[in-house]
């Protein structure tokens, strides 16, 4: 399966290989290893408990960029009914690095919008890496309003590295972009549910970010900067990335005990990118109460308590 | 990203350890060097004239107490909520530090000043960030403060005037720091609902999370001469598209030209303009 494998997952892999091998001998030669597969699979249940029970925050950074994470499309093919992707700002143009549409979640209308990366490099020229230009916020801006005109909720996937540097970004405004999304998205008058499926990279990830409820899957990062942006600007070295996670506290745990975030969505035993499915049912399963008592509110509450989920963060002594 | 656009502040000038002092500051000295068009000036000519070269009008940059001196009418600024200060929510190491520093080398509490203060007369809140003080970067303090000056606003019915500076979101305080653009833009859609008037004004250099929140919200966006405004600060685009940029790029002249600044204003033309937006959008509203 996986093309990517992360080095702490080797031994893993290796075991699984040798358990597949065997299962294909017992086939093909009809010898019985029924024994040594059991004591395999025993020894491979608690490697992988042993591996993915005890992840350091760099390793997540590996999960969350891993090459066969599942993506927003994943996610919107397992969980949106009848989706159909709407393209372009109405200004400049189309941005790959956002996905956004409308389809059906457990039955209902919704709006659908998430940074998308590929999966292989011609996939990942196309997607520009997940990373978005300014006309990318500015389609999910639109595709926003428009939601809140049809009175849809608006479901956010947020996995980027973060918003694009470049020439174009710039002339075409992407602190701009970015900060309308922000004002924007603060008194959007329908419930939002933005929900980090792999990177939350600084401000190009919070430009979609403004939920109601916002929801990290448990192996995702979400943080001021890439480790390695920030171990360059504060040490100077970029090599200091492993080092850095530790600092920065970004995985799902840090944030919930920060309360920037409502909840963690628990993954498979060895990543999302083990099981798609399963990952995709977890978040369905997370989201499906929040989206009920939200859609039940009033829209002054809905707003109020968005407003206060933003307006209070923050950490400082006031003497 | 953007550490290298930031000048050290004068006193690393001690340290033989550290690097020269900042073109862009005036050293200490009687006299000094223009960094744009190479003339020596006498300082206090330059202090005269408000920091902008005599020969080329090149701007230096100004403290944050500096432009409120050049802003305000005098005696009027009050100081709001200087009693916020930053803590080390991360215990990240030689935060602390950095900070006390910081607030005792520039002279204030935090990167960014409050208060309330009249412009020729009209009364305003008014915000100055200082790029000295940790690069003008934004943490929970930072982000409060702003907030803070818009609820004032919204209270009092008054409008905002804000002077950006500030290389973005503070390092240091990671997560936090970031969702104070979340904040600070939930604030100032509030101040918009109510009709009240919010001037943006970019001083050099402005970049990252500040750019990418409250800098880019106002009704009215100004900027001085040849400040630097962007998201990315430019030698991180270099670094990522392996090219030099070209002269002038995400300078104000620059920003205008692609439509992101309403006006670019001369530090001497200031005050006027202000107190003339903030006479026009004074009384007679249409169909009140
Ligand atoms: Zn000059």
């Amino acid at each position: 399966m996986a093309n990517t494998v992360l080095d702490f997952e080797r031994p893993l892999l290796e075991l699984e290989e040798k358990i597949a091998e065997l299962r294909k001998f017992t086939d093909e030669k009809g010898i019985d290893f029924s024994e040594e597969i059991k004591t395999l699979e025993k020894r491979a249940r608690e490697l992988k408990k042993d591996i993915y029970g005890n992840l350091t925050p760099w390793q997540r950074v590996l999960i969350a960029r891993h090459a066969e994470r599942p993506t927003a499309e994943d996610y919107i093919k397992a969980l949106i009914a009848d989706f159909i992707e709407l393209h372009g700002d109405r200004s400049f143009g189309d941005d790959k690095a956002i996905i956004g549409g409308i389809g059906r979640f457990q039955g209902r209308p919704v709006t659908v919008i998430g940074h998308l990366k590929g999966k292989e490099t011609k996939q990942n020229i196309k997607r520009n890496f997940g990373m978005p230009h300014p006309e990318g916020y500015r389609k999910a801006l639109r595709l926003m309003k428009q939601a809140e005109k049809f009175k849809r909720p608006v479901l956010c996937f947020i996995d980027t590295p973060g918003a694009y540097c470049g020439v174009g970004a710039e002339e075409r405004g992407q602190g701009e972009a970015i900060a309308r999304n922000l004002m924007e998205m603060s008194t959007l008058k329908t419930p939002v549910i933005a929900v980090v499926i792999g990177e939350g990279g600084s401000g190009g990830a919070l430009a979609l970010g403004m939920g109601d409820r916002v929801f990290m899957l448990e192996n995702s990062v979400y943080s001021i900067s890439s480790p390695e942006a920030f171990a360059t600007i504060l040490w100077k070295d970029a090599t200091r990335a492993g080092e850095a996670t530790e600092k920065m506290k970004m995985t799902a745990r840090d944030l919930q005990e920060m309360g920037i975030i409502d909840e963690i969505i628990p993954e498979p035993l060895g990543g999302a990118h083990r099981d798609y499915e399963t990952t995709a049912r977890n978040i369905a399963t997370a989201i499906q109460p929040h989206l009920e008592e939200l859609i039940g509110l009033r829209f002054e509450e809905l707003l109020a308590n968005r407003y206060q989920k933003f307006r209070s963060i923050g950490v400082y002594q006031e003497g | 990203m953007l550490k290298d656009l930031f000048r050290k502040p004068k006193y690393v000038t001690v340290k033989p350890d550290k690097p020269a002092p900042a073109k862009r500051d005036i050293p200490e000295g009687l006299w000094v060097k223009c960094s744009d068009c190479g003339e020596i000036v006498y300082t206090k000519e330059l202090e005269k004239n408000q920091k902008v070269c005599l020969k080329c009008q090149f701007h230096f940059r100004l403290g944050a107490r500096e432009r409120i001196a050049l802003v305000a009418d005098e005696e009027s600024f009050r100081e709001l909520d200087s009693n916020l200060v930053s803590v080390n929510p991360l215990g990240f190491d030689t935060y602390s530090e950095k900070l006390i520093e910081a607030q005792e080398t520039v002279g204030i509490n935090e990167a960014v000043i409050t208060g309330e203060a009249t412009i020729n007369g009209q009364p305003v809140v008014i915000g100055v960030m200082d790029a000295q003080f940790i690069m003008g970067s934004m943490g929970s303090v930072v982000g409060e403060k702003v907030a803070r000056m818009f609820e004032r606003g919204l209270e009092k019915k008054l409008p905002v005037v804000l002077f950006a500076a500030s290389g973005g979101a503070r390092m240091q305080e990671g997560i936090l720091a970031l969702m104070q653009m979340a904040k600070t833009s939930s604030v100032i859609a509030r101040f918009n609902e109510a009709g009240l008037l919010y001037i943006s004004f970019f001083t050099d250099p402005t970049t990252g999370g500040v750019t990418a929140s409250f800098a880019s919200l106002g009704d009215i966006i100004l900027a001085e001469p040849g400040t630097l405004i962007g998201f990315t600060g430019p030698r991180v685009i270099e670094q990522t598209i392996k090219q030099k940029l070209p002269q002038g790029f995400q300078r104000a002249e620059f920003m205008l030209e692609h439509g992101f600044v309403d006006a670019i204003v001369p530090r001497q033309e200031i005050k006027t303009t202000l107190a003339m937006i903030l006479e026009l959008h004074g009384k007679g509203v249409a169909n009140g």
